[in-house]
Protein backbone atom coordinates (compact mmCIF):
# COMPACT_ATOMS: atom_id res chain seq x y z
CA UNK A 1 0.00 0.00 0.00
CA UNK A 2 1.16 3.13 -0.89
CA UNK A 3 -0.26 6.00 1.34
CA UNK A 4 1.69 9.00 2.51
CA UNK A 5 -1.25 11.69 2.91
CA UNK A 6 1.48 14.50 2.28
CA UNK A 7 3.04 13.21 -1.21
CA UNK A 8 0.90 12.67 -4.26
CA UNK A 9 0.75 9.29 -5.34
CA UNK A 10 4.16 7.75 -7.31
CA UNK A 11 2.95 7.66 -10.66
CA UNK A 12 5.98 5.99 -11.58
CA UNK A 13 9.24 4.93 -9.79
CA UNK A 14 11.85 7.71 -10.09
CA UNK A 15 14.17 6.79 -12.91
CA UNK A 16 17.57 7.96 -12.68
CA UNK A 17 19.55 8.94 -15.80
CA UNK A 18 22.42 10.35 -15.48
CA UNK A 19 22.88 13.36 -18.15
CA UNK A 20 26.87 14.08 -18.71
CA UNK A 21 27.73 17.49 -19.50
CA UNK A 22 31.00 16.95 -21.36
CA UNK A 23 31.42 14.93 -24.56
CA UNK A 24 33.31 11.72 -23.96
CA UNK A 25 35.91 11.28 -26.82
CA UNK A 26 36.97 7.99 -27.44
CA UNK A 27 39.86 6.90 -26.82
CA UNK A 28 40.62 9.00 -24.29
CA UNK A 29 40.11 8.18 -20.81
CA UNK A 30 37.48 10.18 -19.28
CA UNK A 31 36.77 10.72 -15.75
CA UNK A 32 33.32 11.43 -16.73
CA UNK A 33 31.77 10.62 -13.68
CA UNK A 34 32.84 14.10 -12.22
CA UNK A 35 30.71 15.89 -14.47
CA UNK A 36 27.67 14.30 -14.18
CA UNK A 37 25.05 16.12 -13.73
CA UNK A 38 21.51 16.26 -11.88
CA UNK A 39 19.57 12.97 -13.16
CA UNK A 40 16.98 12.49 -15.79
CA UNK A 41 13.46 11.89 -14.47
CA UNK A 42 10.80 10.97 -16.80
CA UNK A 43 7.53 11.89 -13.81
CA UNK A 44 9.56 15.44 -14.26
CA UNK A 45 9.07 15.53 -18.21
CA UNK A 46 5.56 13.28 -18.44
CA UNK A 47 3.90 15.00 -15.24
CA UNK A 48 3.50 18.83 -15.05
CA UNK A 49 0.89 18.45 -12.60
CA UNK A 50 0.90 15.40 -9.98
CA UNK A 51 -2.55 15.67 -8.09
CA UNK A 52 -4.32 16.43 -11.99
CA UNK A 53 -2.72 13.49 -13.77
CA UNK A 54 -3.57 9.85 -14.83
CA UNK A 55 -2.51 7.24 -16.71
CA UNK A 56 -4.60 5.33 -18.24
CA UNK A 57 -3.97 2.27 -21.34
CA UNK A 58 -6.05 2.33 -24.76
CA UNK A 59 -7.89 -0.30 -26.64
CA UNK A 60 -8.33 -0.18 -30.12
CA UNK A 61 -7.13 1.61 -33.19
CA UNK A 62 -8.56 4.80 -33.76
CA UNK A 63 -6.02 6.94 -33.30
CA UNK A 64 -3.31 4.82 -34.97
CA UNK A 65 -2.72 7.94 -37.32
CA UNK A 66 -1.99 10.39 -33.57
CA UNK A 67 0.89 7.13 -33.07
CA UNK A 68 -1.50 5.79 -30.20
CA UNK A 69 -2.38 2.20 -30.48
CA UNK A 70 -3.56 -0.44 -28.85
CA UNK A 71 -1.95 -1.16 -25.53
CA UNK A 72 -0.07 2.46 -25.16
CA UNK A 73 -0.20 4.02 -22.06
CA UNK A 74 -1.85 7.62 -22.32
CA UNK A 75 -0.51 10.10 -19.90
CA UNK A 76 -4.15 12.30 -19.05
CA UNK A 77 -3.48 16.07 -17.34
CA UNK A 78 -7.31 17.01 -16.46
CA UNK A 79 -6.05 20.39 -15.49
CA UNK A 80 -5.33 21.31 -19.10
CA UNK A 81 -7.98 23.32 -21.12
CA UNK A 82 -9.96 21.23 -23.59
CA UNK A 83 -8.94 23.40 -27.02
CA UNK A 84 -9.85 22.08 -30.41
CA UNK A 85 -6.94 20.28 -32.09
CA UNK A 86 -6.13 18.50 -28.51
CA UNK A 87 -6.21 14.40 -27.86
CA UNK A 88 -8.93 13.61 -24.95
CA UNK A 89 -10.36 11.73 -23.41
CA UNK A 90 -14.03 12.05 -23.63
CA UNK A 91 -17.20 10.50 -22.44
CA UNK A 92 -19.81 10.57 -24.59
CA UNK A 93 -22.85 8.73 -23.34
CA UNK A 94 -21.05 7.04 -20.46
CA UNK A 95 -18.34 5.60 -22.15
CA UNK A 96 -14.75 6.18 -22.33
CA UNK A 97 -13.20 7.69 -25.78
CA UNK A 98 -10.12 9.07 -27.00
CA UNK A 99 -10.14 11.17 -30.10
CA UNK A 100 -8.91 14.57 -31.22
CA UNK A 101 -11.06 17.56 -30.55
CA UNK A 102 -12.41 19.46 -33.39
CA UNK A 103 -14.65 22.62 -33.07
CA UNK A 104 -16.26 23.70 -36.69
CA UNK A 105 -18.99 25.97 -37.18
CA UNK A 106 -19.93 26.04 -33.84
CA UNK A 107 -20.24 22.43 -32.67
CA UNK A 108 -17.47 20.58 -31.48
CA UNK A 109 -16.67 16.56 -32.70
CA UNK A 110 -14.23 14.03 -32.70
CA UNK A 111 -11.89 13.19 -35.06
CA UNK A 112 -10.56 9.44 -35.35
CA UNK A 113 -7.37 9.58 -36.97
CA UNK A 114 -7.34 6.33 -39.02
CA UNK A 115 -9.98 6.19 -42.14
CA UNK A 116 -12.22 3.13 -40.55
CA UNK A 117 -13.66 4.89 -38.17
CA UNK A 118 -16.66 7.70 -38.51
CA UNK A 119 -16.01 11.10 -36.85
CA UNK A 120 -18.24 11.33 -33.61
CA UNK A 121 -20.62 14.54 -34.03
CA UNK A 122 -22.08 15.95 -30.81
CA UNK A 123 -25.16 16.58 -30.91
CA UNK A 124 -27.32 18.99 -28.35
CA UNK A 125 -28.75 15.63 -27.14
CA UNK A 126 -25.35 13.93 -26.81
CA UNK A 127 -24.01 13.01 -23.07
CA UNK A 128 -20.54 14.46 -23.90
CA UNK A 129 -17.71 15.48 -21.26
CA UNK A 130 -14.23 15.91 -21.84
CA UNK A 131 -12.82 13.79 -19.13
CA UNK A 132 -9.23 14.89 -19.55
CA UNK A 133 -6.36 16.18 -21.98
CA UNK A 134 -3.81 13.75 -23.59
CA UNK A 135 0.08 15.20 -23.18
CA UNK A 136 1.90 11.89 -23.75
CA UNK A 137 1.29 8.53 -25.38
CA UNK A 138 3.88 5.93 -24.28
CA UNK A 139 4.65 3.01 -26.68
CA UNK A 140 6.07 0.16 -25.84
CA UNK A 141 8.25 -1.69 -28.64
CA UNK A 142 8.72 -4.83 -26.59
CA UNK B 1 -8.62 35.71 9.10
CA UNK B 2 -10.84 33.42 7.83
CA UNK B 3 -11.06 29.80 8.17
CA UNK B 4 -12.72 27.37 5.87
CA UNK B 5 -13.67 23.67 5.82
CA UNK B 6 -13.57 21.72 2.67
CA UNK B 7 -15.50 18.23 2.48
CA UNK B 8 -15.36 16.05 -0.45
CA UNK B 9 -19.09 14.84 -0.84
CA UNK B 10 -20.24 11.52 -0.70
CA UNK B 11 -16.44 10.91 -1.05
CA UNK B 12 -16.42 7.05 -1.31
CA UNK B 13 -19.14 6.62 -3.88
CA UNK B 14 -17.57 9.81 -5.99
CA UNK B 15 -14.26 8.10 -6.33
CA UNK B 16 -15.85 4.94 -7.36
CA UNK B 17 -17.45 7.25 -10.16
CA UNK B 18 -14.96 8.79 -11.22
CA UNK B 19 -13.30 5.85 -13.10
CA UNK B 20 -16.82 4.73 -14.05
CA UNK B 21 -18.75 7.86 -16.51
CA UNK B 22 -21.49 4.85 -16.97
CA UNK B 23 -22.34 5.67 -13.34
CA UNK B 24 -22.88 9.71 -13.52
CA UNK B 25 -26.73 10.37 -11.81
CA UNK B 26 -26.72 6.33 -11.21
CA UNK B 27 -27.02 5.26 -7.08
CA UNK B 28 -24.01 3.99 -5.58
CA UNK B 29 -23.12 1.99 -2.52
CA UNK B 30 -19.81 0.88 -0.84
CA UNK B 31 -19.58 -1.76 1.95
CA UNK B 32 -18.06 -1.83 4.78
CA UNK B 33 -14.53 -4.65 5.13
CA UNK B 34 -15.72 -7.66 4.21
CA UNK B 35 -18.75 -6.35 2.25
CA UNK B 36 -21.14 -6.71 5.25
CA UNK B 37 -22.48 -3.29 5.74
CA UNK B 38 -23.52 -0.17 3.52
CA UNK B 39 -20.56 2.91 4.52
CA UNK B 40 -20.89 4.98 2.32
CA UNK B 41 -23.82 6.33 -0.60
CA UNK B 42 -23.97 8.33 -3.75
CA UNK B 43 -26.66 11.54 -3.65
CA UNK B 44 -28.81 9.11 -5.52
CA UNK B 45 -28.58 6.13 -3.49
CA UNK B 46 -29.30 8.35 -0.31
CA UNK B 47 -32.31 9.62 -2.05
CA UNK B 48 -33.66 6.18 -2.21
CA UNK B 49 -33.73 6.34 1.70
CA UNK B 50 -31.43 3.51 2.29
CA UNK B 51 -29.76 4.55 6.09
CA UNK B 52 -26.14 4.34 6.44
CA UNK B 53 -24.70 0.82 8.21
CA UNK B 54 -27.47 -1.20 7.41
CA UNK B 55 -26.50 -5.13 6.39
CA UNK B 56 -25.95 -5.32 2.52
CA UNK B 57 -28.45 -8.32 2.78
CA UNK B 58 -30.99 -6.18 4.13
CA UNK B 59 -30.71 -3.96 0.69
CA UNK B 60 -30.65 -6.81 -1.83
CA UNK B 61 -34.00 -6.02 -3.18
CA UNK B 62 -33.70 -2.34 -3.50
CA UNK B 63 -29.93 -3.26 -5.74
CA UNK B 64 -32.10 -5.15 -7.96
CA UNK B 65 -34.68 -2.91 -7.90
CA UNK B 66 -32.87 0.74 -8.90
CA UNK B 67 -30.06 -0.85 -10.35
CA UNK B 68 -27.84 -0.45 -7.41
CA UNK B 69 -23.99 -0.02 -8.30
CA UNK B 70 -22.13 -2.09 -5.01
CA UNK B 71 -18.47 -1.63 -4.63
CA UNK B 72 -16.51 -3.00 -1.72
CA UNK B 73 -14.77 -0.22 -0.05
CA UNK B 74 -11.51 0.21 -2.10
CA UNK B 75 -9.21 2.39 0.56
CA UNK B 76 -6.20 2.12 -2.00
CA UNK B 77 -8.22 4.25 -4.88
CA UNK B 78 -9.67 6.80 -1.96
CA UNK B 79 -6.11 7.25 -0.36
CA UNK B 80 -4.72 8.19 -3.50
CA UNK B 81 -7.51 10.62 -4.69
CA UNK B 82 -7.56 11.90 -1.15
CA UNK B 83 -4.34 12.58 -1.15
CA UNK B 84 -4.38 14.56 -4.46
CA UNK B 85 -7.36 16.31 -2.76
CA UNK B 86 -5.58 17.68 0.27
CA UNK B 87 -2.60 18.69 -2.66
CA UNK B 88 -4.52 21.10 -4.18
CA UNK B 89 -6.03 22.42 -1.04
CA UNK B 90 -2.61 22.98 -0.08
CA UNK B 91 -2.37 25.81 -3.02
CA UNK B 92 -5.09 27.79 -1.73
CA UNK B 93 -4.30 27.74 2.23
CA UNK B 94 -1.50 29.24 4.38
CA UNK B 95 -2.01 26.39 6.90
CA UNK B 96 -3.81 22.90 6.33
CA UNK B 97 -5.01 20.91 8.67
CA UNK B 98 -6.50 17.36 7.14
CA UNK B 99 -9.10 16.50 9.29
CA UNK B 100 -10.08 13.22 7.80
CA UNK B 101 -9.44 11.49 4.74
CA UNK B 102 -12.29 13.93 2.89
CA UNK B 103 -12.27 16.84 4.83
CA UNK B 104 -9.85 19.41 5.47
CA UNK B 105 -9.33 22.82 7.51
CA UNK B 106 -7.92 25.99 5.31
CA UNK B 107 -6.99 29.16 6.65
CA UNK B 108 -7.45 31.26 3.99
CA UNK B 109 -4.96 34.36 2.43
CA UNK B 110 -6.83 37.79 1.75
CA UNK B 111 -8.75 36.98 -1.23
CA UNK B 112 -12.47 37.48 -1.83
CA UNK B 113 -14.23 34.79 0.26
CA UNK B 114 -16.96 33.53 -2.72
CA UNK B 115 -13.88 33.83 -5.52
CA UNK B 116 -11.89 31.59 -3.45
CA UNK B 117 -14.56 29.09 -2.17
CA UNK B 118 -15.66 28.99 -6.20
CA UNK B 119 -11.72 28.80 -7.15
CA UNK B 120 -11.11 25.94 -4.42
CA UNK B 121 -14.50 23.50 -5.63
CA UNK B 122 -14.04 24.87 -9.73
CA UNK B 123 -10.33 23.20 -9.48
CA UNK B 124 -10.66 19.84 -7.31
CA UNK B 125 -13.39 18.99 -9.42
CA UNK B 126 -11.61 19.57 -12.41
CA UNK B 127 -8.63 17.97 -11.20
CA UNK B 128 -9.45 14.83 -9.68
CA UNK B 129 -13.30 14.72 -10.97
CA UNK B 130 -14.70 14.78 -6.76
CA UNK B 131 -17.30 17.25 -5.74
CA UNK B 132 -15.71 19.65 -2.84
CA UNK B 133 -18.07 22.01 -0.36
CA UNK B 134 -16.91 24.63 1.30
CA UNK B 135 -17.91 26.25 3.99
CA UNK B 136 -16.45 29.65 5.39
CA UNK B 137 -16.64 31.38 8.91
CA UNK B 138 -14.19 33.26 11.58
CA UNK B 139 -13.75 29.99 13.52
CA UNK B 140 -13.22 26.93 12.48
CA UNK B 141 -16.48 25.52 14.45
CA UNK B 142 -18.16 28.14 12.41
CA UNK B 143 -16.69 27.23 9.16
CA UNK B 144 -17.76 23.01 10.24
CA UNK B 145 -21.22 24.44 10.75
CA UNK B 146 -21.07 26.87 7.04
CA UNK B 147 -20.07 23.81 5.34
CA UNK B 148 -23.12 21.70 6.58
CA UNK B 149 -25.02 25.00 5.10
CA UNK B 150 -22.70 24.52 1.72
CA UNK B 151 -23.47 20.93 1.44
CA UNK B 152 -27.65 21.99 0.81
CA UNK B 153 -26.76 24.69 -1.68
CA UNK B 154 -26.34 24.18 -5.14
CA UNK B 155 -23.74 26.69 -5.62
CA UNK B 156 -21.90 24.38 -2.75
CA UNK B 157 -20.12 26.60 -0.79
CA UNK B 158 -21.35 29.22 1.96
CA UNK B 159 -19.90 32.40 4.13
CA UNK B 160 -20.70 32.72 7.53
CA UNK B 161 -20.31 36.93 7.21
CA UNK B 162 -22.94 36.55 4.59
CA UNK B 163 -25.43 35.28 6.38
CA UNK B 164 -27.31 36.96 10.27
CA UNK B 165 -25.07 35.76 12.47
CA UNK B 166 -28.08 35.47 15.14
CA UNK B 167 -30.63 33.64 12.82
CA UNK B 168 -27.42 30.91 11.35
CA UNK B 169 -26.68 30.49 15.12
CA UNK B 170 -30.55 30.45 16.14
CA UNK B 171 -30.68 27.21 13.38
CA UNK B 172 -27.98 25.86 14.41
CA UNK B 173 -28.79 22.50 16.65
CA UNK B 174 -26.67 22.54 19.53
CA UNK B 175 -26.14 18.15 18.18
CA UNK B 176 -24.92 19.21 15.19
CA UNK B 177 -22.45 21.52 16.42
CA UNK B 178 -19.09 20.33 15.76
CA UNK B 179 -17.49 18.85 19.52
CA UNK B 180 -20.65 18.81 21.22
CA UNK B 181 -22.01 15.51 19.61
CA UNK B 182 -24.82 13.76 20.79
CA UNK B 183 -23.24 12.75 24.53
CA UNK B 184 -23.74 15.98 25.31
CA UNK B 185 -26.97 17.32 23.23
CA UNK B 186 -29.21 15.12 25.63
CA UNK B 187 -27.79 17.02 28.49
CA UNK B 188 -28.02 20.41 26.63
CA UNK B 189 -31.69 19.71 25.90
CA UNK B 190 -33.03 18.98 28.99
CA UNK B 191 -31.27 22.41 30.01
CA UNK B 192 -33.39 23.89 27.68
CA UNK B 193 -30.90 24.77 25.39
CA UNK B 194 -31.94 23.49 21.57
CA UNK B 195 -29.52 26.18 19.37
CA UNK B 196 -26.39 27.17 19.19
CA UNK B 197 -27.46 31.07 19.92
CA UNK B 198 -28.96 29.52 23.09
CA UNK B 199 -25.53 27.98 24.17
CA UNK B 200 -23.91 31.03 23.43
CA UNK B 201 -26.25 32.77 25.46
CA UNK B 202 -24.88 30.65 28.92
CA UNK B 203 -22.22 32.29 31.09
CA UNK B 204 -18.70 31.11 30.53
CA UNK B 205 -18.51 29.41 34.18
CA UNK B 206 -21.87 27.44 33.33
CA UNK B 207 -20.43 25.97 29.87
CA UNK B 208 -17.08 25.05 31.52
CA UNK B 209 -18.44 23.72 34.84
CA UNK B 210 -20.92 21.50 32.34
CA UNK B 211 -19.01 21.37 28.67
CA UNK B 212 -15.89 21.31 30.26
CA UNK B 213 -12.88 23.71 28.62
CA UNK B 214 -13.53 21.90 25.76
CA UNK B 215 -17.28 23.03 25.42
CA UNK B 216 -16.11 26.80 26.10
CA UNK B 217 -14.13 26.92 23.48
CA UNK B 218 -16.47 25.73 21.30
CA UNK B 219 -18.87 28.44 23.04
CA UNK B 220 -16.02 30.86 22.28
CA UNK B 221 -15.71 29.74 18.67
CA UNK B 222 -19.66 30.51 18.36
CA UNK B 223 -19.00 33.93 19.15
CA UNK B 224 -16.27 34.24 16.44
CA UNK B 225 -13.49 34.22 18.05
CA UNK B 226 -10.68 31.63 16.79
CA UNK B 227 -10.48 29.54 20.36
CA UNK B 228 -9.07 26.06 18.43
CA UNK B 229 -5.89 25.64 17.11
CA UNK B 230 -4.79 24.21 13.56
CA UNK B 231 -3.55 20.35 14.00
CA UNK B 232 -1.05 20.27 11.29
CA UNK B 233 0.52 16.51 12.57
CA UNK B 234 -1.67 14.22 14.31
CA UNK B 235 -0.45 13.45 17.61
CA UNK B 236 1.12 10.45 18.24
CA UNK B 237 -1.22 7.09 19.22
CA UNK B 238 -1.39 5.91 22.80
CA UNK B 239 -2.11 2.07 21.53
CA UNK B 240 -2.42 0.76 18.43
CA UNK B 241 -5.01 -1.34 17.03
CA UNK B 242 -5.22 -3.69 14.23
CA UNK B 243 -8.88 -6.16 14.22
CA UNK B 244 -10.41 -7.31 11.40
CA UNK B 245 -14.10 -9.72 11.38
CA UNK B 246 -13.70 -12.40 9.46
CA UNK B 247 -16.16 -13.19 6.27
CA UNK B 248 -16.47 -17.06 6.96
CA UNK B 249 -16.53 -18.62 10.44
CA UNK B 250 -12.30 -19.64 11.43
CA UNK B 251 -11.95 -22.44 13.39
CA UNK B 252 -8.21 -24.03 12.66
CA UNK B 253 -5.33 -22.70 14.22
CA UNK B 254 -3.08 -21.69 11.72
CA UNK B 255 -5.67 -19.45 9.82
CA UNK B 256 -5.51 -17.82 13.57
CA UNK B 257 -1.55 -17.28 13.63
CA UNK B 258 -1.80 -16.00 10.06
CA UNK B 259 -4.22 -13.17 10.64
CA UNK B 260 -2.33 -12.71 13.65
CA UNK B 261 0.92 -12.20 11.82
CA UNK B 262 -0.71 -9.96 9.46
CA UNK B 263 -2.51 -7.58 11.62
CA UNK B 264 0.99 -7.38 14.05
CA UNK B 265 2.48 -6.50 10.45
CA UNK B 266 0.10 -4.01 9.89
CA UNK B 267 0.45 -2.73 13.50
CA UNK B 268 3.87 -2.41 13.44
CA UNK B 269 3.77 -0.42 9.94
CA UNK B 270 1.37 1.83 11.98
CA UNK B 271 4.34 1.44 14.99
CA UNK B 272 7.01 2.59 12.89
CA UNK B 273 5.42 4.96 11.12
CA UNK B 274 5.10 7.46 14.17
CA UNK B 275 8.40 6.37 15.31
CA UNK B 276 7.43 4.57 18.44
CA UNK B 277 8.28 1.26 20.10
CA UNK B 278 5.79 -0.83 22.29
CA UNK B 279 5.93 -3.06 24.91
CA UNK B 280 3.03 -4.64 25.63
CA UNK B 281 1.11 -7.08 22.49
CA UNK B 282 -2.54 -7.47 23.50
CA UNK B 283 -4.11 -9.97 21.21
CA UNK B 284 -7.82 -11.33 21.74
CA UNK B 285 -10.40 -13.41 19.85
CA UNK B 286 -14.03 -13.69 19.77
CA UNK B 287 -16.57 -15.77 17.96
CA UNK B 288 -19.75 -14.40 16.40
CA UNK B 289 -22.29 -13.51 18.93
CA UNK B 290 -24.89 -12.91 16.85
CA UNK B 291 -25.02 -16.67 15.88
CA UNK B 292 -27.34 -17.96 17.94
CA UNK B 293 -27.17 -21.57 18.47
CA UNK B 294 -22.95 -21.30 18.44
CA UNK B 295 -20.76 -22.34 21.39
CA UNK B 296 -19.33 -18.71 22.20
CA UNK B 297 -16.25 -17.84 23.24
CA UNK B 298 -13.67 -14.99 23.49
CA UNK B 299 -10.69 -14.38 25.34
CA UNK B 300 -7.41 -12.23 25.43
CA UNK B 301 -4.00 -12.30 26.48
CA UNK B 302 -1.11 -9.63 27.09
CA UNK B 303 2.29 -10.39 25.92
CA UNK B 304 5.15 -8.11 27.48
CA UNK B 305 8.28 -7.50 25.34
CA UNK B 306 11.37 -8.16 26.54
CA UNK B 307 12.74 -5.15 24.90
CA UNK B 308 9.88 -2.16 23.28
CA UNK B 309 10.35 -3.21 19.44
CA UNK B 310 8.43 -2.11 16.35
CA UNK B 311 10.49 -4.87 15.44
CA UNK B 312 7.72 -7.15 13.04
CA UNK B 313 8.83 -11.10 14.51
CA UNK B 314 9.13 -9.77 17.87
CA UNK B 315 5.44 -8.90 17.64
CA UNK B 316 4.59 -11.73 15.43
CA UNK B 317 5.64 -14.00 18.13
CA UNK B 318 4.45 -12.29 20.91
CA UNK B 319 0.82 -11.86 19.27
CA UNK B 320 1.57 -16.09 18.23
CA UNK B 321 2.76 -16.82 21.79
CA UNK B 322 -0.44 -15.04 23.04
CA UNK B 323 -2.94 -16.84 20.51
CA UNK B 324 -1.55 -20.34 21.74
CA UNK B 325 -2.62 -19.42 25.06
CA UNK B 326 -5.87 -18.79 24.24
CA UNK B 327 -6.74 -20.41 21.54
CA UNK B 328 -9.64 -23.08 22.03
CA UNK B 329 -10.61 -26.14 19.85
CA UNK B 330 -14.02 -26.49 18.25
CA UNK B 331 -15.17 -22.85 17.79
CA UNK B 332 -15.86 -20.88 15.44
CA UNK B 333 -13.99 -17.52 15.33
CA UNK B 334 -15.44 -14.64 13.85
CA UNK B 335 -13.04 -11.98 14.89
CA UNK B 336 -8.84 -11.40 16.03
CA UNK B 337 -7.25 -8.07 17.36
CA UNK B 338 -4.10 -7.64 18.04
CA UNK B 339 -3.32 -4.25 20.21
CA UNK B 340 0.17 -2.73 20.85
CA UNK B 341 -0.04 -0.94 23.67
CA UNK B 342 3.06 0.65 26.34
CA UNK B 343 3.94 3.02 23.02
CA UNK B 344 7.10 4.66 23.65
CA UNK B 345 9.03 6.97 21.75
CA UNK B 346 11.79 5.24 19.67
CA UNK B 347 14.35 7.94 20.85
CA UNK B 348 13.55 7.64 24.68
CA UNK B 349 16.63 5.53 25.43
CA UNK B 350 14.78 2.84 24.26
CA UNK B 351 16.24 2.51 20.42
CA UNK B 352 19.71 2.33 22.50
CA UNK B 353 18.17 -0.81 23.96
CA UNK B 354 17.00 -1.84 20.89
CA UNK B 355 19.98 -1.42 19.01
CA UNK B 356 22.47 -2.77 21.56
CA UNK B 357 19.90 -5.82 21.80
CA UNK B 358 20.97 -6.06 17.76
CA UNK B 359 21.53 -2.87 15.19
CA UNK B 360 21.11 -4.88 11.68
CA UNK B 361 16.70 -5.55 13.14
CA UNK B 362 16.60 -1.64 12.38
CA UNK B 363 18.35 -1.68 9.11
CA UNK B 364 15.92 -4.64 8.11
CA UNK B 365 12.93 -2.66 8.35
CA UNK B 366 14.19 0.09 7.10
CA UNK B 367 14.96 -1.57 4.35
CA UNK B 368 11.78 -3.44 4.31
CA UNK B 369 9.26 0.05 4.73
CA UNK B 370 10.78 0.60 1.68
CA UNK B 371 10.85 -1.97 -0.70
CA UNK B 372 6.42 -2.61 0.55
CA UNK B 373 6.07 1.73 0.31
CA UNK B 374 7.06 1.04 -3.41
CA UNK B 375 6.29 -1.94 -4.58
CA UNK B 376 3.44 -2.29 -2.55
CA UNK B 377 1.76 -4.14 0.80
CA UNK B 378 2.95 -7.08 1.27
CA UNK B 379 5.93 -7.62 -1.28
CA UNK B 380 8.27 -8.11 1.70
CA UNK B 381 6.87 -9.71 4.93
CA UNK B 382 7.53 -12.57 7.56
CA UNK B 383 5.05 -14.94 7.27
CA UNK B 384 4.02 -16.98 4.69
CA UNK B 385 0.72 -16.48 3.35
CA UNK B 386 -0.94 -19.07 1.87
CA UNK B 387 -3.25 -18.69 -1.35
CA UNK B 388 -6.36 -20.28 -0.07
CA UNK B 389 -6.24 -18.76 3.45
CA UNK B 390 -9.99 -18.47 5.06
CA UNK B 391 -8.75 -15.02 6.78
CA UNK B 392 -8.82 -13.10 4.07
CA UNK B 393 -11.42 -9.89 3.98
CA UNK B 394 -14.19 -10.48 1.21
CA UNK B 395 -13.69 -7.97 -1.28
CA UNK B 396 -16.29 -9.59 -3.70
CA UNK B 397 -17.10 -5.74 -5.50
CA UNK B 398 -13.92 -4.34 -5.48
CA UNK B 399 -13.01 -1.82 -8.29
CA UNK B 400 -9.77 -1.63 -9.62
CA UNK B 401 -6.71 0.48 -8.01
CA UNK B 402 -6.90 3.09 -11.09
CA UNK B 403 -4.53 5.01 -10.03
CA UNK B 404 -1.91 3.24 -8.09
CA UNK B 405 -1.07 -0.17 -9.88
CA UNK B 406 -0.04 -0.72 -13.72
CA UNK B 407 -1.86 -3.65 -14.19
CA UNK B 408 -5.10 -1.84 -13.10
CA UNK B 409 -5.18 1.42 -14.98
CA UNK B 410 -8.72 2.39 -16.88
CA UNK B 411 -9.29 0.82 -20.39
CA UNK B 412 -9.73 3.74 -22.76
CA UNK B 413 -11.56 2.57 -25.56
CA UNK B 414 -10.04 3.81 -29.02
CA UNK B 415 -12.59 2.06 -30.62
Amino acid sequence: MISFIFSPVQIAPVVEVPLFCDLIKAGFPSPADDYSDSSLDFNEYLIKNRASTFIVRVQGDSMIGAGIDTGDLLVVDRSIRPETGRIVIAVVDGEFTVKRLHRELGRWCLLPENPDYPVIEIGDETDFQVWGVVTHAIHSFL
Amino acid sequence: MKYALVDCNTFYASCEKVFRPDLKNKPVIVLSNNDGCVVAMSREAKALGIPRGIPLFKVESHIKKYDIAVFSSNYTLYHDLSSRVMNILRNFASELEIYSIDEAFLILGGESQDDIARLIRGTVMTWTGIPVSVGIGPTKTLAKAANKVAKKRPEGYFDFSSSDSRLFLKELEVGDIWGIGRQYQAFLNRNGIFTALQLTQQSDSWVKKNLTMVGLRTKWELEGKPSIDMEQAPPPKKGILSSKSFSYPVTDLLDLMEAAADYGTTATEKLRKQKSVCRYVNISVSTNYFRQGDRQYSNAATIELAVPSAYPPDIISAARRGLEQIYRKGFKYKKITVYLTGIEDENRGQLDLFLKEDPRKYRVMESVDRINRKYGRNTVNCMNIRETSHWQMKREQLSPRYTTNWNELPLISAG
